[in-house]
């Protein structure tokens, strides 16, 4: 919504701050060469941005995002069976490998995955012997003779379509999806079940993990997310609300309910509260681009893991340690279950992950130290430097700092993406996406 | 930016000892060292007070669940897990009898807060019922597609009565019967009806047609209470498959009648019923004693200013 001149009458600040529920993004991807990021929303959108290329000679900005494509993924849904609606909201969004001037990726709500295929037109053919410009079947009588059609420039077409619906194979809400290193098959996974996939076959998943206990009132653990590994096409990995890791290597059986590693930080019996279970319930994991680490991310920490290790992270990032005093009121007002998203940078040495208040924050795993940003408009304007902010948790009290009962804990940063080459960070905050670049370090190095 | 609800008032400072203050490790009540009802007294009535208040917090949330969209499994089993928790410290701290036998005592009043509407496609329910001599099964997650269970009422004759709930059958036959049969027989029917609210299946085609039947017994189940004897009969008993709860238009029409001549039919099969606390009647105990305090139990809440925070949580959802 525009700025309005505010009226001296009326107030439309409320106008101002009001957000379509539709329009919060619910999940953001870079494709693997960056030049593509996905979002998707709440009202079952997906918006493709692409990046500007650089022309040759123009003083150095690297490209800005534009709007590529928009379309419609998903619709409401109902499930006549237990008479309960499926959200359109998109849950996640995957890119698969480019393959051929085509771009596809899968986006999934709830319950259904798709395909789609974005493909680019900006060529048309013209001289056509049957028809006329504008389409009409000619007469026969007047051809008199025969021509090849031309392909002659026509405005840039964005076309998107789904070419494969991947229906009814969750009972439960699917939580993730990724894409197996093979290029052919992908896993989906929901809070009880995780299906392989195959890209082409649309009516038939293996389901090679089950957690469903046969009296669903021994129900104590669910997934929370899955991945494959980023090489090796028969791993994978998913999380658990217990804040366990399972890593499952599909060459052992076709079932993978027994893990091949399981990492799991035993607990500190000291520290034990009601709410422990609930904060160590891991909300996301990501392997490193190297396929060496795990990445997870739980209510108040983020934690780097080595695959060799099961027998606990290898480095632990407080996120914000100072709502460990709240739990009980983030636990009054839901917050506690909110899922934060985490990811690598491109060389693996700076994690990243949201927090409250807009805020959210990297870590340099070298030196250990994390910085706070945020992604909030009234304080960033268009290629402004963004500042480091603070939260107070006592000693002196900075100037910008923030208490930590001034806390916004509706503005939160879930959704996040990581240019797989470059750092270039894509922050959802509610509605609206925040780009940052970094024009010091533009390219990833180890710093 | 916290909701400044009766729990801030209740126990500012109990609330901070408990899930705040600094100090490393998480904020929150550490197991009590020892299971003896010793343990008991000895724990600060802060600690007691803000465990109470996570329990009772967790029970409303788990009934407040969304009446289209699937309610979200993961924190349905989180929340679930965390009643378990409570509910086994307790069991252990011996405090768990004691609550419930102070919520059986307590009066019930005939104004019902919690709306039918609400009470509707749960997702857990309690567990079946204990063994003899076992410690109560902790509270669980019950069928979500399937696993119609048929509900299991036990209670020993004594004061350590095993405090457990069954999960409950959607369609279950007797359940109702067992509900009216707490009137005559005085076992403070206010939370009998969690039984039956708490067997709201999400999966179950009727579920909001059941909630809606139940939440009417309730209204009943209420207005018996008043009637009751006061006489108290305890006995052994096992009550499988509960009957087929009322049609909810029924319910509706009928909600001011005196349904005690239902009693007779179970009455005369020499079935009794006295339900076992569990979470769902704590629940149900907290939102039906309103006004009305609850003298000995010090664990309950009993000012309107709970009952309006109820309210609003009910009807902001």
């Amino acid at each position: 919504m525009g700025e309005d001149a505010e009226s001296p009458k009326i107030n439309h600040t409320f106008l101002r701050d009001y957000v379509t529920e539709a329009d919060v993004i619910s999940t953001v991807e870079f494709n693997q060469t960056g030049d593509l990021l996905a979002t998707g929303d709440k009202g079952g959108r997906v918006v493709i941005f692409q990046r500007e290329t650089e022309e040759a000679g123009e003083v150095g900005d690297s490209g800005e995002y534009n709007v590529y494509s928009t379309f419609q993924s998903h619709e409401p849904d109902f499930d006549y069976l237990k008479s309960l609606e499926i959200e359109e909201k998109i849950n996640k969004i995957r890119w698969l490998p480019q393959q051929n001037a085509a771009h596809f990726l899968l986006s999934t709500n709830d319950k259904t995955v798709k395909l789609w295929k974005v493909s680019e037109r900006d060529k048309r053919p013209e001289g056509y012997n049957l028809k006329d410009e504008e389409g009409r079947i000619k007469d026969v009588s007047t051809i008199t003779s025969l021509r090849v059609p031309v392909l002659k420039p026509t405005d840039l077409m964005v076309e998107v379509r789904p070419r494969r619906v991947f229906a009814n194979g969750h009972t439960y809400h699917i939580n993730s999806i990724s894409v197996n290193s093979d290029g052919e098959t992908y896993l989906s996974a929901d809070d009880l079940r995780i299906n392989m996939w195959h890209l082409d076959i649309t009516d038939r998943s293996f389901n090679i993990v089950d957690i469903k206990p046969a009296n669903m009132e021994d129900l104590t653990e669910v997934i929370t997310a899955a991945e494959f590994h980023p090489h090796h096409c028969h791993l994978f990995v998913y999380s658990s609300s217990k804040g366990t890791l399972r890593l499952c290597d599909m060459r052992a059986s076709a079932l993978c309910d027994r893990h091949t590693k399981l990492f799991e930080e035993p607990e500190d019996p000291g520290s034990r509260s009601f709410f422990s279970e609930i904060i160590s319930s891991v909300s996301d994991v990501k392997f490193s681009h190297s396929g060496r680490y795990l990445l997870t991310r739980d209510y108040l920490t983020a934690k780097v893991w080595d695959l060799n290790m099961d027998k606990g992270p290898v480095e632990t990032y407080q996120v914000h340690e100072y709502l460990r005093s709240k739990l009980c009121s983030l636990y009054e007002n839901d917050c506690i279950f909110d899922k934060f998203e985490c990811v690598w940078n491109s060389s693996d040495s700076v994690i990243m992950t949201g927090a409250y208040n807009s805020f959210f924050r990297m870590f340099d795993r070298e030196t250990g130290r994390g910085v706070t940003l945020e992604a909030w408009r009234e304080n960033s304007k268009p290629r402004a430097v963004l500042r480091t902010r603070r939260v107070y948790t006592g000693g002196k009290r900075r100037r910008g700092d923030v208490g930590v009962d001034s806390l916004d804990f509706t503005k939160k940063i879930l959704h996040m993406a990581w240019h797989p080459e470059e750092n270039i960070i894509a922050i959802a905050a509610t509605n609206n996406l925040y780009i940052f670049q970094d024009r010091v370090n533009p390219d990833a190095q180890t710093q | 930016m916290f909701p400044k609800g009766t729990k801030r008032k209740f126990s500012d400072s109990g609330e901070e000892a408990v899930c705040g203050g600094g100090g490393g490790g998480d904020q929150g009540p550490s197991a009590p060292p020892a299971p003896s009802p010793a343990v008991a007294r000895t724990l600060s009535s802060s600690y007691s007070l803000q465990r109470q208040s996570l329990l009772d917090m967790s029970l409303i949330k788990l009934q407040l669940c969304h009446m289209l969209v699937e309610p979200n499994l993961c924190r349905s089993v989180l929340i679930a897990n965390t009643v378990r928790q409570i509910q086994e410290e307790m069991t252990q701290d011996g405090t768990w009898q004691i609550m419930t036998q102070a919520l059986a005592a307590a009066q019930c009043p005939a104004d019902r807060l919690v709306a039918t509407e609400v009470l509707c496609r749960q997702t857990e329910a309690a567990a079946a019922a204990a063994q003899a001599g076992q410690s109560p099964k902790p509270f669980s997650v019950s069928g979500l597609e399937e696993g119609y269970h048929s509900e299991e009422v036990v209670m020993d004759g004594d004061a350590e009565a095993e405090v457990a709930m069954s999960s409950l059958s959607p369609v279950s036959p007797q359940l109702s019967s067992a509900s009216y049969l707490a009137g005559p027989f005085g076992m403070g029917p206010c939370w009998e009806d969690d039984e039956e609210d708490a067997d709201c299946d999400e999966d179950e085609e009727e579920d909001s047609e059941e909630c809606a039947s139940e939440g009417e017994d309730a209204e009943r189940h209420h207005l018996r209470a008043d009637s009751r004897t006061g006489e108290q009969v305890f006995g052994t008993f096992e009550i499988k498959h509960p009957a087929p709860p009322p049609d909810p238009a029924l319910e509706e029409l009928f909600s001011d009648v005196d349904p005690s001549y239902y009693d007779l039919d179970t009455v005369l099969t020499g079935m009794q019923s006295t339900p076992k606390m569990g979470p769902y009647d704590l629940l149900e105990s907290l939102s039906s004693h309103g006004p009305t305090a609850l003298s000995s139990s010090a664990t309950c809440r009993s000012d309107l200013n709970e009952l309006d925070h109820i309210m609003e949580i009910i009807v902001g959802s």
